[in-house]
C-alpha cells in the first residue's frame, strides 16, 4: 500500500535520507516541502562558489529530473508554518498537507548577535545560495567587508570575499582562530597565512553595534574601535531549526530529541540533520547526518537501525590552506603530547595521547596523514608499539615503504577513505571490481568524494593500486612552470573571478614568475581575449612572433606573405597585383599552397609595410596564414560548373570566410565546403567540413590532416545555407569559449564530448543565438585586415632596425 | 667605455625588442617589464634564430624558432640547452638608450 511521506526541508540530511529511501524500494508518495526556492544542492559547497572556484550548477545533487523520476512532489519555496499532530497535517502557504510519516529535516538557522543595527541591509549571515549570491553582489563593488566569526564558516567567507577582491576583516571573539578545531599554535599559523593573503585579523573582538542610517557603514567593537564596512557577514554559529517542532508539541532540547532509530516523541515523526538531538549532542558536520539519512530509511522501510554517534574530523575549504584536525586536544591530566614542527615549510603537527591511544590530532600545512590519524583516533588503536615514529605518519610504521601508493594499498578494507560520506576502501574495491574504472564511477556508485571532495586523490590512488596498469592517472598537468593550475582551472577562474588583464591573473593565481613565460602568456593572451572582447587589451608581447608582425617567420629570419583568396576563388586582377608586388619587391619564391592560396615567401621585415600597401590597394587582405585563428575555406567548384554539384559549395565557403576571418581561437581552425559527397574540398578532414547533398547541408567537426589524420564526426544536417552559417559560428565561438590553448577542435571534442557540443550548438536554439551573438560581440573588435592597420609611416619605423650603426663613422 | 646613443627607450616596446645594425652583426636592446635594458647579440646560439623577434620575460627571452630560452643577464642558455650569445653593456639616460661602442667592437664582448 502506497505510504505518504511528507519531507520537511530539502537539505542535505534529507536529500540524502530519500535516496536511500528509494534504494531500499517500497511504494511511498514523497511531498518535498523546502523553504529555499531549489531542490537540494551541496551546501558545503557554497564556498567555492562564492570564491568563483565552481558554479551553483556544479554544487546541484538532485535535480528536476531525479525527482520527477522518483514522482516527489516539490513544494520548492514554501514554508511548512504548523504541523498538526492530531489530523496528521502539515500547514504551508499552499493549505494542508496529510501525511502517514513525517520526516523533520529544518536544518539550522545561523545565530545572529542581538547588537544594534543587525537588521541594516548589507548584513548578512551565511548559509545557503541566496546569502551567497548576496554576497557575490556585494563583491561587484570592491569595497570593505567585516566578517564576524573566525570560525569555520566565516574563514570560508573571508577567503572566498578576498578572492572577489574586497578588503576583508575577520573580527573573533576569541583568543586564536577556529578554537574549536585548532590549538593555538595551528591557529597562529593559520592567522599568519591570512594575513599574508591580505586578509585583516583582530582576535578578542567583541561587536558592541553595527551602524549606519540607509545600510550598514560600520563595525563598532567594546573597545570602542570602528571599523567602515559596506557588507558585515555574521558567521557566529548555529541554532537547531526547531521552531515548528516546538509548537507542535515534540520534545525538543537544543534540537529536537530523538532516539537511535530518528524517531521523535511521536512515533509518526521522525527527523534527520543539523536539527536533532540525540543523548545531548547535536550535529554539525555532513559525515554524522549521512549516517543518520541510512537509519531514517531503515526505520521508515521498518527495518532495525541505530545510529550511533561517532569522531568527526575537519578541514577548512580554503584554496591553499591545509589544515585537520580530530577529537580532542585539549591538554589535560594524564595526556601527552607529541608536536613536530617544521618553520621553514609552515608545517606543525601535534598528537594527543591518553593511555596508549590516540586521542586527538591537528596539523598544519602538512595533512596527508589526516585520514590515517583519524582512523587511529576512531578505532582507539594501541599505539605504543610506534609511539616513536608516530608522527611521521602511516609511512615510517613497520616496514611500509614510504611510496603513497603503497601505503594505500597496504590499507585494510575496513579503512576509511571517504570521512562525509563514510566509505570505506572494501567498498571503494567493491565497486571497482563490479566495474566501476574512473573516479566518476566511483562516485556514482559508492558516493565516495562526492561530498567536500578532499579525499578524490585517495580514490584515485585506491583506483590505480586496485587496477594497476589499467588505471591511468589523470595528470592533471600544470599550464607550465609559472603555476601549478592547468589550463582548464585557469580558464575557469579567468571567467568566475572575472579576471580581465593579464597582472590580474598573475596576482590572483598566485603566478611564481613576475610576468609568466612564453609558454603561458600567449595562452593567457588568448584567454582574456575571448573571455573579455570589450574590456581586454591584446597584448602584443605576448604572442608568438608571427602573429606580432602578422607574417610567417622563415628559417632565415625572413617572412612570408600571403593574401586572403576567399574561398579560393580569385581573379585576373588581383593576381596581377600579386604578380607585380613579387616582381617590385624581389620575392624569391611565390608559391601556390595546400590552401588553396598564392604565398610569397622570403620577405625581408621592413618590406612588409609597403608591400602589405600594395596589396591592400588591390583590395586585398591578409590571409591570417600565421595565425590561431581562422586559416582557410577550402571550396570546390560546385553547382556553377560541376555536373554532380548540389548546392553552391563555393559562394557557401566564401561567406563562411567573410563571417568568421580575424576571429582567434585556441588552435588554428580550416574549414571545407564541397559540393557533393564527391568531396572535392576535402571537407571531411577539416576542423569544420560541409558536404553538399540534394536535401542540405551536413555539418561535420573534428577532422584533421597534420600529424594526426582524422576524418570529421557530424555534428548537425540542415537544410538552408543561413543555418550553416549560425551552426558554425555558434561551434566556433564554443570552442573559442572553453577550448585549451594549442589544442585543435578534435583534441578538444574529444575532452568534452560531441553530445555536449551537439547540445548547446544544435538543440538548444537559444544557447546557440547566444554564442552567435558573443562571436559578433568579439568580431566588432577583431574582424579588422591587420594589413591596413600597419601600412602605415609609424609601422614602417617600427618594423625597421632602431638604429643602422653601419651608416655612422663608428668607433 | 665610448656610449652612443640609439634611441629614445620608448622606440622599444616593454617587454619586447629591438634591433642595432653594426659593423659586427646586429644587436637586439631588449626593454624589460621593469624598464631595464640589455644588449645581446640577435642571433640564437641554436640555429641563429632572431632574438629581437623573441617573447621577453623576466630578464630572458626566449628564441622565436625553436624556443630556446636565453639569459638576457649572462647570455647563457637556460635549461637543458648549451650556448651563449654575447651581451653588451646598456644604460638608460634621460629616457634615452645607450650602448658602449667600444665593446661591440670586440667580438668576445662579455
Ligand atoms: C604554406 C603551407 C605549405 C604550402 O606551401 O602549401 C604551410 C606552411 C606551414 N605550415 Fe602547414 N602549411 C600549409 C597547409 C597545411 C595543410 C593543408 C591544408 O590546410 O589544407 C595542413 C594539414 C591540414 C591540417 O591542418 O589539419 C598543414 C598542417 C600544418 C601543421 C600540423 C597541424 C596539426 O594540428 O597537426 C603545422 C604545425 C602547427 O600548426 O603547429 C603547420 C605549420 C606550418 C608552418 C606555419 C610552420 C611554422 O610554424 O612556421 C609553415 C609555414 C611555412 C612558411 O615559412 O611560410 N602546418 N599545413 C600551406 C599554407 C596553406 C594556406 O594557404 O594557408
Ligand atoms: C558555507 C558552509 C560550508 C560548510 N562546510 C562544511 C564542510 O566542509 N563539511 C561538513 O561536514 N559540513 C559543512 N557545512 C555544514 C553542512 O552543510 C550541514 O551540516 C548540512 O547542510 C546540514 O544538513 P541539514 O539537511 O540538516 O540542513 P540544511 O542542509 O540546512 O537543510 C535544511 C533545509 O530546510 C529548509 N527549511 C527549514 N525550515 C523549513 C520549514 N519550516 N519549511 C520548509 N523548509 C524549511 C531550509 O531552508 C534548508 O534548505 C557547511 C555549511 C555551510 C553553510
Ligand atoms: S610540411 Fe609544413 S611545416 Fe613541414 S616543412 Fe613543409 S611547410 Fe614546413
Ligand atoms: S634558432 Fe633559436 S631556438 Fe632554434
Amino acid at each position: 500500500m502506497t505510504k505518504r511521506l511528507v519531507v520537511i526541508g530539502a537539505g542535505m540530511a534529507s536529500g540524502r535520507s530519500l535516496e536511500h529511501l528509494f534504494e531500499m524500494g517500497g511504494d511511498w508518495d514523497v511531498t518535498l516541502f523546502g523553504a529555499e526556492p531549489r531542490g537540494n544542492y551541496n551546501r558545503i559547497m557554497l564556498s567555492p562558489v562564492l570564491s568563483g572556484e565552481k558554479t551553483y550548477a556544479e554544487i546541484v545533487t538532485h535535480d528536476d529530473a531525479w525527482y520527477a523520476e522518483r514522482r516527489v512532489t516539490c513544494r520548492f519555496g514554501e514554508t511548512v508554518t504548523r504541523i498538526d499532530r492530531s489530523r496528521k497535517v502539515v500547514v504551508s502557504a499552499g493549505g494542508e498537507t496529510p501525511y502517514d510519516k513525517l520526516l523533520i529535516a529544518t536544518g539550522s538557522a545561523p545565530f545572529i548577535i542581538p547588537v544594534e543595527g543587525r537588521d541594516l541591509p548589507g548584513v548578512i549571515s551565511y548559509r545557503d545560495l541566496d546569502d551567497t549570491y548576496a554576497m557575490i553582489d556585494a563583491a561587484k563593488n570592491p569595497a570593505k567587508a567585516v566578517v564576524i566569526g573566525g570560525g569555520l564558516l566565516g574563514l570560508e567567507a573571508a577567503a572566498g570575499l578576498k578572492a572577489r577582491g574586497m578588503d576583508v576583516t575577520v573580527l573573533h571573539l576569541m583568543g586564536h582562530l577556529m578554537e574549536r578545531q585548532l590549538d593555538e599554535a595551528a591557529g597562529y599559523l593559520l592567522r599568519k597565512e591570512l594575513t599574508e593573503r591580505g586578509i585583516d585579523v583582530i582576535c578578542r573582538a567583541s561587536t558592541a553595534a553595527l551602524l549606519g542610517e540607509e545600510r550598514v557603514e560600520g563595525v563598532l567593537l567594546e573597545d570602542n574601535t570602528g571599523l567602515e564596512a559596506d557588507l558585515v557577514v555574521m558567521a557566529v554559529g548555529i541554532r537547531p531549526e526547531t521552531r515548528i517542532a516546538t509548537d507542535a508539541g515534540l520534545d525538543v532540547g537544543r534540537g529536537i530529541t530523538v532516539d537511535g532509530r530518528m524517531v521523535t516523541s511521536d512515533p509518526d515523526i521522525l527527523a534527520v540533520g543539523e536539527c536533532v538531538e540525540l543523548d545531548g549532542q547535536l550535529f554539525g558536520l555532513v559525515a554524522p547526518l549521512y549516517e543518520q539519512a541510512k537509519v531514517v530509511a531503515a526505520t521508515l522501510c521498518g527495518e532495525e537501525a541505530a545510529f550511533v554517534p561517532r569522531q568527526t574530523s575537519t578541514k577548512l575549504k580554503v584554496t591553499g590552506v591545509d589544515l585537520f584536525s580530530a577529537g580532542d586536544f585539549a591538554e589535560g591530566e594524564g595526556r601527552e603530547d607529541i608536536v613536530f614542527r617544521d618553520p621553514a615549510r609552515g608545517v606543525y603537527k601535534r598528537l594527543v595521547l591518553e593511555k596508549d591511544r590516540l586521542i586527538g590530532a591537528v596539523m598544519y600545512g602538512d595533512t596527508a596523514d589526516g585520514n590515517w590519524f583519524f582512523g587511529l583516533i576512531r578505532d582507539g588503536t594501541d599505539v605504543s608499539e610506534m609511539r616513536d615514529t608516530l608522527i611521521f605518519g602511516p609511512a615510517y610504521q613497520g616496514a611500509a615503504p614510504a611510496d603513497p601508493m603503497a601505503a594505500v594499498a597496504a590499507l585494510p578494507p575496513e579503512a576509511e577513505i571517504c570521512g562525509c560520506n563514510g566509505v570505506c576502501k572494501g567498498r571503494i574495491v567493491e565497486a571497482i571490481e563490479g566495474g566501476a574504472a574512473t573516479l566518476e564511477d566511483i562516485r556514482a556508485r559508492t558516493k565516495a568524494s562526492s561530498s567536500c571532495g578532499t579525499c578524490s586523490g585517495l580514490v584515485e590512488q585506491v583506483l590505480a593500486a586496485t587496477l594497476g596498469d589499467d588505471f591511468v592517472m589523470p595528470a592533471a598537468k600544470p599550464m607550465c612552470g609559472c603555476t601549478d593550475l592547468t589550463h582548464e582551472d585557469v580558464r575557469r577562474l579567468i571567467k568566475a573571478r572575472e579576471l580581465r588583464s593579464m597582472p590580474a591573473v598573475w596576482q590572483e593565481l598566485g603566478w611564481q614568475t613576475p610576468n609568466g613565460c612564453h609558454s603561458c602568456r600567449p595562452a593567457l593572451n588568448f584567454y582574456l581575449l575571448a573571455d573579455w572582447p570589450l574590456d581586454y587589451v591584446d597584448d602584443p608581447q605576448s604572442r608568438f612572433v608571427n602573429e606580432r608582425n602578422h607574417a610567417n617567420i622563415q628559417k632565415d629570419g625572413t617572412y612570408s606573405v600571403m593574401p586572403r583568396i576567399w574561398g579560393g576563388v580569385t581573379t585576373p586582377a588581383e593576381l596581377r597585383a600579386i604578380a607585380d608586388a613579387a616582381e617590385k619587391y624581389d620575392v624569391p619564391m611565390v608559391k601556390v599552397t595546400g590552401g588553396q592560396r598564392i604565398d610569397l615567401l622570403g620577405v625581408p621585415k621592413e618590406v612588409l609595410p609597403r608591400m602589405w600597401a600594395d596589396l591592400n590597394a588591390a583590395g586585398m587582405v591578409s590571409g591570417h596564414a600565421y595565425t590561431k585563428g581562422l586559416r582557410t575555406v577550402k571550396t570546390c567548384v560546385g553547382t556553377d560548373f560541376c555536373r554532380f554539384g548540389t548546392q553552391d559549395s563555393t559562394g557557401l565557403g566564401i561567406r563562411l570566410e567573410r563571417r568568421l576571418w580575424g576571429s582567434w581561437t585556441p588552435h588554428k581552425v580550416k574549414m571545407g565546403v564541397s559540393g557533393c559527397p564527391r568531396n572535392c574540398a576535402e571537407a571531411t578532414c577539416k576542423d569544420v567540413g560541409i558536404v553538399c547533398v540534394d536535401s542540405g547541408f551536413e555539418i561535420g567537426v573534428g577532422g584533421a590532416a597534420g600529424m594526426d589524420v582524422k576524418a570529421v564526426e557530424p555534428l548537425a544536417k540542415v537544410a538552408t545555407e543561413d543555418e550553416v552559417v549560425e551552426v558554425v559560428v555558434a561551434f566556433v565561438q564554443l570552442y573559442r569559449e572553453n577550448g585549451k590553448y594549442l589544442d585543435r577542435p578534435y583534441k578538444w571534442i574529444a575532452k568534452v564530448g560531441m553530445d555536449w557540443i551537439k547540445a548547446r550548438v544544435v538543440d538548444d536554439l537559444a544557447e546557440r543565438q547566444a554564442l552567435v551573438e558573443r562571436f559578433d560581440v568579439s568580431q566588432s573588435v577583431y574582424q579588422k585586415d591587420p594589413w591596413a592597420e600597419r601600412a602605415t609611416p609609424e609601422v614602417q619605423r617600427a618594423w625597421s632596425p632602431l638604429a643602422d650603426l653601419t651608416m655612422e663613422a663608428a668607433e | 667605455m665610448s656610449w652612443i646613443d640609439i634611441g629614445a627607450l620608448d622606440d622599444i616596446p616593454v617587454a619586447g625588442a629591438r634591433l642595432v645594425k653594426t659593423h659586427h652583426g646586429c644587436v637586439a636592446v631588449f626593454r624589460t617589464a621593469e624598464d631595464e635594458v640589455f644588449a645581446t647579440s640577435d642571433a640564437c646560439p641554436h640555429r641563429g634564430g632572431p632574438l629581437s623577434e623573441g617573447i621577453v620575460h623576466g630578464r630572458k627571452v626566449t628564441c622565436p624558432l625553436h624556443n630556446w630560452v636565453l639569459s638576457l643577464e649572462t647570455g647563457e642558455a637556460q635549461g637543458a640547452d648549451e650556448g651563449r650569445i654575447a651581451t653588451y653593456p646598456a644604460r638608460i639616460e634621460g629616457g634615452r638608450v645607450l650602448l658602449d661602442v667600444a665593446s661591440l667592437c670586440r667580438r668576445d664582448a662579455a
